[in-house]
């Protein structure tokens, strides 16, 4: 199947070159804010990219998922205050972290179905919550400053923006790619399956339950990830990262952009947090314009700003 | 051994706020299928509402009465509004726009009221100590606490269990179909019960205020507990909600007062006086995870259709 010229891919292929050529734009005018506010939202929306692995396709709807940003982040924050700075340690280990407590949660979540589940996966992110605040030797609530860091081998430097900007994107649209090609292969089509009809896709005897768990964990490490790379944006950890407002957040990212998209979560991402700063720019109290707006795309706009942009070429191709 | 009955009663009332709180989401839950993560934002606006009417009035109960009743009125207006448009969706298109109306009614009422906060005085009458045993004294704005809810408690039980509505509410959360199919109108019921959701958190804001500032978010740590207890006791059960409610509050109290010295023998002193006050809040998501765990829908699962 050859990609067609539809709005949709034209926007996204304008999106991805806008990225791309972001630095440029902000190294010729010197507008740091712009770079740093993009670094922000290529990490959140890798972080909503892993949750639209779950929620998306896999009809998991996780309201913890902030927790493997925090743990990622904290992996980092920790190692870097024991004065371990290698990237080489630090980014392994904020992924097995992560991957060993989405294990944790999945195996004991994946037991329950629907709101249930919602909760118990915010219940475990809570207790995160509450064990980074309670961690005295790094900062407990007040959170943990990041004097330094990852180190990686001399050519990459994450201390320049630039650069860092590039990892991330990089990393972005590498995370994209895995979470497409993996929905497109069997173990996706499971994942997808059981979304529709759990039981019928157990009656033809897929363990469902595995593969669920398997899903979950990829999820969680990924986000894992996103966390590594926000600690190192900004310099910073605290339990707020996980705070299940924040969980929200990466939930409105996926379903503003579109749910089960491989760009969904990127578009949403761009457009929630430039929404924000537009607002804000705006109003002191831009948050009364933002609440009614994402009701008005809950109510009205199905499937988020990829499906309008997909109804678009329904309508008529160019 | 005084020490013990004060924070059992703490516990006790603690429990019961977390009732009117967990018995309006679990019936909105149980009957519309709603996830309403916005029913926080009713508990601060009672609380809002309380204040300024008390200072308008000079009278607390005053204050009180018309508070919950502003309350209700705008509970069955963001029904009619907004909720019925979300019956029947899925519970993330809920949790997305019930999000959108925490961050709308956060920031309306810092619009109306400023970003300070309020504060609600008690009168004098129950801003005293009463003695409830022999050499136990306890707060009278405390008991007053466990009376009104006790009271709430059961005007709940006696209108849900032996009333012609509450038979409509509980025919409604065992098969919605067939209860609108028999003609009734099931659009009024959803406003009702749903404005009495909003009422109840709205009394738990209130009764609450007089003993911390009535600010903005005050609403958003206080609905995942009343959540959890939902979730406890079996989303749509009003008696599991109950019960898991002074189960939280009881464990959350004593945890809180008991836990620091459990944990002072296992660790350094300076280490058990930060970590205490993070993993007792984490004894009630440990409580949710285990009883999830062994019994996935609740302690009082709802059977349904």
């Amino acid at each position: 199947m050859t990609p067609s010229l539809t709005v949709r891919n034209v926007a996204i292929v304008a999106l991805l070159a806008a990225l791309v050529l972001l630095p440029l734009y902000t190294g010729l005018t010197g507008n740091r804010f712009l770079l740093t506010l993009f670094t922000r939202i290529l990490i959140l929306a890798l972080a909503a990219t892993s949750l639209n692995l779950i929620l998306g396709y896999g009809g998991m709807m996780s309201f913890g998922h902030a927790a493997y940003l925090g743990i990622g982040g904290y992996s980092v924050g920790m190692l870097a205050h024991e004065g371990i700075v290698s990237g080489f340690v630090q980014w392994p280990v904020a992924l097995g972290a992560s991957a060993l407590f989405a294990l944790i949660v999945g195996a004991l979540s994946l037991r329950t179905r629907g709101v249930y589940f919602i909760m118990i996966t915010l219940a475990f992110a809570q207790m995160a919550y509450y064990v980074c605040a309670g961690l005295a030797r790094y900062g407990g609530d007040d959170g943990l400053t990041i004097y330094q860091r990852s180190q990686f081998v001399t050519p990459i430097d994450l201390s320049n923006k630039t650069q860092f900007y590039y990892v991330c994107l990089a990393l972005l649209c590498a995370s994209i790619y895995l979470v497409w090609r993996l929905m497109n292969s069997r173990f996706g089509m499971v994942i997808q399956g059981s979304r529709s009809n759990d039981l019928r896709m157990r009656a033809i005897g897929f363990p469902t339950y595995r593969y669920r768990l398997i899903c979950f964990v990829i999820a969680g490490t990924l986000c894992g990830l996103a966390g590594a790379l926000l600690a190192n944006h900004t310099d910073f950890v605290d339990p707020a990262m996980m705070y299940w407002t924040r969980s929200g957040d990466l939930i409105i990212m996926v379903v503003l952009g579109g749910v089960a998209s491989p760009f969904g979560p990127l578009i949403g991402a761009v457009a929630l947090l430039v929404l924000e700063e537009v607002l804000s720019g705006i109003t002191e109290y831009w948050q009364i314009i933002l609440g009614p707006m994402l009701l008005l795309v809950v109510l009205f706009a199905r499937g988020g700003i990829d499906g309008l942009l997909q109804k678009v070429r329904a309508k008529g191709r160019i | 051994m005084t020490l013990f009955i004060e924070q059992c009663l703490n516990g006790l009332q603690f429990g019961l706020l977390l009732f009117l709180l967990a018995a309006g989401l679990t019936l909105v839950f149980g009957i519309m299928d709603l996830v309403n993560l916005a029913h926080g934002s009713l508990y601060m606006i009672g609380a809002y509402f309380a204040a300024t009417f008390a200072a308008w009035t000079g009278s607390f109960v005053l204050g009180a009465v018309l508070g919950l009743a502003a309350t209700l009125v705008v509970g069955m207006a963001v029904e009619v509004i907004v909720m019925r448009r979300l019956y029947g969706r899925d519970h993330l298109d809920h949790v997305l726009g019930t999000f959108g109306l925490i961050l709308f009614f956060d920031e309306a009422v810092r619009l109306i009221w400023g970003p300070e906060g309020l504060r609600l005085p008690l009168p004098r009458w129950l801003n005293m100590s009463v003695q409830i045993l022999p050499g136990v004294q306890y707060s009278a704005y405390k008991l007053s606490i466990i009376v009104v809810t006790l009271a709430a408690a059961a005007f709940l039980y006696v209108l849900v269990m032996r009333t012609r509505i509450g038979m409509l509410i509980r025919a409604g959360a065992s098969n919605r179909e067939m209860v609108g199919a028999l003609g009734v109108n099931i659009k009024l019921l959803y406003t009702l019960v749903f404005g009495l959701g909003a009422a109840l958190a709205g009394l738990a804001g209130l009764m609450q205020a007089p003993s911390l500032t009535v600010q903005i978010g005050m609403g958003e740590n206080i609905i995942i507990l009343a959540f959890v207890i939902t979730v406890i006791g079996g989303i749509g059960s009003i008696r599991g909600a109950f019960v898991a409610a002074i189960l939280v509050g009881f464990l959350d109290t004593l945890g809180r007062a008991f836990f620091p010295d459990l944990l002072r023998m296992v660790l350094s002193p300076d280490a058990a006086s930060t970590a205490a006050p993070a993993l007792s809040s984490m004894l009630i998501y440990l409580l949710m995870a285990i009883v999830l765990v062994a019994r996935p829908e609740g302690l009082f699962p709802v059977s349904r259709k």
